[in-house]
Order: structure tokens, then sequence, then C-alpha cells
């Protein structure tokens, strides 16, 4: 293994630029030890996101070599080349289809408003006088809820989704990903509402089912498959005339 | 919902169905294809077969529909999204080739049928 490793990090906003940077390569080392040495030691004025460290939160995802994953969980092992001395280059930025703030740091509010545009919020009409809901886990409903539920908002799939590059009103897979498990919540009572929210080009008509959210998510979520089965709930209600 | 979100639904599922339509058709045409050139291939040979022949002729019209249905949504769609046209100007474009397909389309059923 090498001992020192080059690294191209995003400096700026839209209109930034690469800088690079020399950092000592170590056993077992993940992109956010590299991003976190970089503003320790060589660039204090760094801007990036981070809190956990350990893939629960979401919040450190960036472009590492032209891919969005959570640096992490992401060993430079696995995306540098580092064989016999010839040591490929890291290169970092920040997650695409998002405004930069600064740096590494993008604004994340076009992405969570498109999560509530989607209708991604749960309504129910129990009340805390009434019994626990019965949903049994075995019921196609809940496997398919189940199938989405564990998103936990990084923007990996949204930042990695062609669509939303090329329509900035798209809602993205998130947050269409976010409306397929709440219209499989039999508690849930806007179900005709989410359904005209997610239908059209703004919504799941425009996927062209590429598949990039599903291979890049890091929870190893199907976007694709939740918007596929959006597409089948619109054609049914269209069909019954509730679209 | 909005009367647009309403009218690209409706696009995306004409889109659908004429894509049914075509698998079908192309399945067919090649199969047609490959069976009808064992014997070698020339005009007469084809015509021969195509002329008077108004099951061949109704099976390639509705070819030809399934094809000026299916492509305007997908042009539209391209234009929009690589083009950054608006998308009231990509479907008239997209129509207009549509209609184009269509006409041509017919056009040279009706010249190897009738």
């Amino acid at each position: 293994m090498s001992t020192m490793l080059t690294v191209k990090v995003w400096r700026g906003t839209a209109g930034g630029a690469f800088t690079r940077y020399e950092v000592p390569r170590q056993a077992s080392q993940t992109v956010l030890d590299v991003v976190t040495h970089i503003q320790r030691y060589l660039e204090p004025t760094l801007s990036y996101r981070f809190a956990c460290r350990v893939g629960m939160c979401g919040s450190c995802a960036m472009t590492v070599n032209g891919k969005a994953c959570w640096t992490c969980r992401t060993h430079v092992a696995k995306v540098v080349k580092d064989v016999a001395g010839d040591v490929g280059e890291l290169e970092i930025a920040p997650l695409s289809n998002l405004p930069v703030i600064k740096d590494l740091a993008t604004d994340m509010s076009a992405f969570f408003d498109k999560w509530a545009r989607a209708k991604g919020q749960f309504k129910g009409t129990a009340t805390r006088a009434d019994d626990f809901a019965k949903v049994a886990p075995a019921s196609p409903e809940r496997v398919a809820a189940n199938a989405g539920i564990e998103c936990i908002g990084c923007g990996v799939c949204y930042a990695s989704c062609d669509v939303v590059g090329w329509r900035p009103d798209y809602l993205g897979p998130a947050a269409l990903n976010r409306a397929w498990t709440l219209v499989n919540d039999v508690r849930d009572v806007q179900q005709p509402e989410r359904l005209r929210a997610v239908a059209g080009d703004a919504g799941c008509h425009a996927c062209h089912t590429q598949g990039s959210c599903t291979e890049r998510c890091p929870k190893q979520l199907a976007p694709t498959l939740a918007i596929a089965g959006l597409k089948r709930k619109a054609a049914k209600a269209a069909v019954r005339g509730e679209l | 919902m909005s009367t647009a979100a309403i009218s690209q639904a409706k696009r995306w599922y004409w889109q659908r169905v004429s894509a049914m339509v075509l698998a079908l058709c192309v399945f067919v045409h090649l199969g047609v294809l490959i069976y009808a050139v064992r014997g070698g291939l020339s005009a007469a040979g084809i015509l021969g077969r195509t002329q008077g022949n108004w099951a061949f002729g109704a099976f390639y019209a509705v070819f030809v529909v399934a094809c000026a249905v299916h492509v305007p949504v997908g042009l539209a769609n391209i234009a929009t999204e690589w083009w950054g046209l608006r998308e009231s100007v990509a479907l008239w474009l997209a129509r207009a080739f549509g209609v184009l397909l269509l006409v041509m389309g017919l056009r040279a059923v009706w010249a190897v049928v009738a």
C-alpha cells in the first residue's frame, strides 16, 4: 500500500474547482476519514456534512470518483486502485442535482420539499383512544411497504437520477419511494390525493426505469420498483376515474 | 391534479399500450420476414404475395398506427429532456413527426397491397 494518496476535492460553489491534496494512506481508511483529515490538518475552511460515521444518518453522501455514495461506508481501497505503487486518484465532489452551499455541502431543501409534494406525510383517522391498527405482517401491502420503508433520506438516489437532472420538477426516486410506502399503508386516508400528486411527468410517469437509484442505494432499496408500483396504481385509479 | 399532469399520464399509457401492440407486430413481422425470404428476395415475389392481400394490409396498417402513436410520445420526452424545449413546442414537433410516419407508412402499405 502506498503511503500517500492524491485527493481532488471540490472547493467553492457551482463555479468552484477541484483542489489537490496529499493525504496519508491508512488501512481500512474510509473516504470520510480522508475528508476529515483534510479539514483537520490541511484545509480548516473545508465544509462538509456528517454525523454518525457509521451509515445510520445518511448525511455524509458525496460524489466519489463520479458516483454518489455514503463516504462513511466507502473504503478508499474500494474506489482507488492501489497496485504496485500505481495509486489512482480520489475525486470527491458534492452530490449532483442539488445546489452547492459550499465545498462538499449541498442544499437539500428541494429534495425534502419534494417529499412533501409527493404527499409523503402519513394521515390517519385513529386517535389515542383507539386500539392499535392490526396489519398482518404477511399482507401484500405490508410486504410492499416494508421493502421501501428503511430509506433514511441520504439523497444518493436523487443525485444518481438522470431524470432529476433533465426535469427539475421531477419528484425523484426517494420522494416517490416514500409515497409508495404510504400508498401501501392501509391506515392512511389520503390515497387519491397522493396518487394525483405523484402522477404525470413531474412524478412517476417521467421515470425511464434506468435503475441508477436502485443500483446506488446504500440501503439496497429499489425505488425503481416503487415507481413501477405507483404507475400501476395510477393506471387502476385512472380506469376507475379516480385520478 | 393539473390537466397537464393528467395529459402526461395519459400519454404514458398510450405509449405503453402501443408498445404492447408493437411488440406483437415486430414478432410477427420478423417471423414473416424470415419465412418469406427462404426462397430468395425479389420485388415480383413480394408483390405477388402482398397485392390484394387485405389481411396483410390490415396487419401492417395496425403496425403503422401503433408506430405513429408510440414514437411521438418518446420523441417529445427526448426533446424536452435533452434539448430543453418547452413541452408544448416539443409535443407539436413530435405530433408533426407522428403524422409524417402515419402518412408515409400507410402509403407504403397501400403501395404493396393495392
